[in-house]
């Protein structure tokens, strides 16, 4: 089933109402344009996601959406457009975002010379967080990795490495949390694990980039479909079913 | 400030754990001499030729450290979790720098007791504590621009070599001041006139090249 | 272009041969000119990489860039007038002996590591980047490598060039002066010509890939299921 595509025609108006509108959603974007050289990494995307809710972004590889979600960690600048995140406008109050925003990406963000709990102390010193030991703690025992927390990082396998990523996440309780294919390197114990700590019943608000379609369109509210940077899908995940998300991947245009 | 020591301290627990960049240079810096004295087949040194086979030494020692500064931010994704923390950008530049003075340090306190060993026969003893201040600004030019064209060579393709044709030209002041200071105080008998105006020399350096990597620090962090 | 061959012809007829060193000494109005403005070049593309990154604007970087080439160019005639003086002067390719010459060729290294440097980073905005600030870096060194150098040679040996642009009687000066307005000119000559040939062919490429675009149906493929995002 498809939903005919209604043309975003906005009056000046329509687009002030928008902008007011927007700084009551965790994630705003307008038009939003990022350049790689000549190519366009991020065409004219438009999007809203409100506080609390979960957005799915699918696309083929290529796509855009590692560098959407690099922007929304502060990490990118937007060549163009407007982009607000947790109501503060980025990139100039970027340092106000930081600490409410975090992101489990491919790589665990971790030395690997340093242990499980030097790195997490690292970063807890880093965020200024209040009781770091006791917030370290109990972050490991709720991936049960509590036992190899003082081994260093390189002893640890990969998944093992990725549990001590998503506690480090988390460790500053973030508002919004970007998740870029959080379940590719946990076992399913492991991804159990991690769902109190990342998922939906957290109530915060996440960005959820995945292949996996069907579990993809269960976890969210909104879904944002990319191709070649452009937005192709943007719906409620209820009005979506997996062939919609499907004809993203297809060849072709 | 909090930042600056939490990633110093950061850097220095995993070079006390890897042992990766102070013993490398140390070693290079001995081996270099040995090196030297057989290249200009000489058992003492003194003056000018001293002042010239230390620093020159010290330099490319150097060089080692300063090309590992950041790989463990690259390679590891480091880069990423500093650069999205609530934290003043620079920090992760005078904590760098900061680092690599301590690592400087090291290196001298090595290098410095085997060159008396091996090339100076009188007099050493007395000309540490200038030796050490003319060290000490050397170091702070050394660290500041090391820190800041590591963090450039990093993200690009050859950064290995880009890093010493960067670096060499930009510290020649630091090594004609350096060593020119260096030469009265290895000099018998002990000199210590002319050293202050090529100290004034480094401190310029110093202060140019402090401000401009903090000025410009951001620009190069952001993508 | 005027400028050049009036210097040119003064430098051939007006001015008096040196004593000392004959007609070999008026590659000078060529060598200092051609030093002059090409430190200044180096300095100037240090600014415009600052305006670069204030203003985020890639023509700036267009300019620091061909700024910094052009210096280059110049910089090779520096070493290579200079060698030539320095074999007429004293019989040999090379001296150690004046600062100019040896702080230019510190100088010199230093900006040939430019071209590596952009060429080795594949993100073009990143590159922009990072050029800018090497030419800042490298445009606050020029001054303080000189500084070095000068105060190091002066410890040993004379400064021939000081001596010799000191006490310049009137036609010696007079032409110098029209010299290095003549070479000012060239150099910013150049420079707007490779500026221009730059843009040029940006336009062009810019151009080509509209026209690609506009064939292969569009540069955007058509939406699947959009539904203009309304607050609920």
């Amino acid at each position: 089933m498809t939903v005919a595509v209604e043309p975003a025609i906005e009056s000046s108006q329509g687009s002030q109402r928008a902008r007011a509108e927007s700084s009551t959603f965790a994630v705003a974007l307008d038009q939003v344009v990022r350049h790689y050289g000549e190519r366009v990494a991020l065409r004219q995307v438009t999007l809203r996601l409100e506080q609390g809710r979960t957005l799915a972004v699918f696309g083929p590889n290529g796509a855009g959406k590692t560098t959407l979600l690099r922007m929304l960690a502060t990490l990118l600048l937007p060549h163009e457009g407007e982009l607000r995140v947790l109501g503060h406008v980025l990139p100039r109050e970027a340092h106000r975002v930081r600490p409410h925003v975090g992101l489990l990406a491919h790589e665990p963000l971790l030395y690997r010379d340093l242990s499980g709990r030097e790195n997490l102390r690292f970063y807890a010193r880093l965020y200024d967080i209040e009781a770091p030991e006791v917030r370290i703690a109990h972050l490991l025992e709720s991936t049960a990795m509590t036992t190899r927390s003082d081994e260093p990082v390189r002893n640890l396998s990969r998944g093992m490495a990725q549990r001590i990523g998503i506690c480090r996440a988390v460790l500053h309780r973030p508002e919004l949390l970007l998740l870029d294919e959080p379940r590719a390197h946990l076992d399913p114990e492991a991804a159990a694990m991690a769902e109190p700590l990342i998922g939906a019943r957290t109530g915060v608000t996440r960005v959820l980039v995945t292949h996996e379609i069907e579990h993809g369109l269960a976890e969210a509210d909104h879904v944002l479909g990319l191709r070649e940077g452009s937005v192709l899908i943007d719906a409620p995940a209820a009005q979506l079913d997996p062939r919609d998300v499907r004809a993203l991947y297809g060849a072709g245009a | 400030m909090r930042a600056v020591v939490a990633i110093a301290r950061k850097d220095l627990l995993v070079e006390l754990r890897t042992k990766e960049s102070v013993p490398a240079m140390a070693l290079f810096a001995v081996t270099t001499f040995v090196i030297f004295h057989f290249g200009l087949d000489r058992d003492r040194l003194e003056g000018e030729l001293a002042a010239g086979v230390l620093w020159v030494t010290l330099l490319f020692a150097a060089i080692l450290g300063i090309n590992r500064l950041f790989v463990a931010e690259r390679e590891q994704g480091g880069f990423d979790g500093i650069l999205m923390a609530p934290i003043e950008r620079t920090s992760l530049l005078i904590a760098k720098s900061g680092a690599l003075i301590v690592y400087l340090v090291a290196l001298e306190l090595i290098a410095l007791p085997v060159f008396a060993l091996f090339f100076i026969d009188e007099g050493f003893w007395e000309a540490v504590p200038r030796l050490a201040v003319v060290m000490l600004l050397a170091d702070v030019g050394l660290a500041v621009v090391g820190a800041m064209l590591a963090s450039i060579a990093i993200h690009t393709r050859a950064r290995d070599l880009l890093l010493p044709i960067l670096l060499l030209p930009l510290t020649v002041p630091v090594v004609i001041a350096a060593a020119a200071a260096t030469k009265p105080l290895l000099s018998i008998p002990l000199d210590t006139s002319g050293v202050g105006k090529w100290l004034a020399v480094l401190a310029l350096y110093d202060l140019v090249f402090g401000l401009l990597a903090y000025a410009v620090f951001d620009f190069l962090m952001e993508d | 272009m005027v400028l050049i061959t009036t210097a040119l012809a003064l430098v051939f007829f007006y001015a008096p041969n040196d004593a000392d060193q004959g007609f070999v000494q008026k590659i000078f109005y060529v060598h200092v000119p051609l030093a002059i403005v090409a430190l200044i070049g180096f300095i100037v593309a240090g600014v415009l990489g600052a305006m670069h990154l204030r203003t985020r604007d890639d023509t700036w970087d267009a300019r620091s860039y061909v700024a910094i080439h052009m210096s280059v160019i110049f910089g090779v005639g520096v070493l290579a007038t200079g060698a030539i003086w320095a074999r007429a002067s004293w019989g040999k390719w090379w001296v150690w002996d004046e600062p100019t010459l040896v702080s230019f060729l510190i100088v010199f290294l230093l900006y040939a590591t430019y071209y590596p440097l952009r060429y080795s980073i594949d993100d073009p905005q990143r590159r922009a980047r990072y050029a800018s600030v090497f030419a800042i870096t490298a445009g606050a060194f020029v001054p303080i490598n000189f500084i070095a150098v000068r105060l190091a040679e002066s410890l040993v040996h004379p400064r021939v060039l000081n001596q010799t642009a000191g006490d310049m009687p009137g036609e010696m000066r007079l032409t110098f002066l029209v010299a290095l307005a003549g070479m000012a000119l060239l150099y910013v000559t150049l420079v707007k010509l490779e500026l221009t040939s730059k843009n040029a062919r940006r336009q062009l490429r810019r151009l080509r890939k509209l026209l690609e675009e506009e064939r292969s149906g569009g540069a955007a493929p058509p939406p699947i299921a959009t539904v203009p995002a309304k607050p609920h």
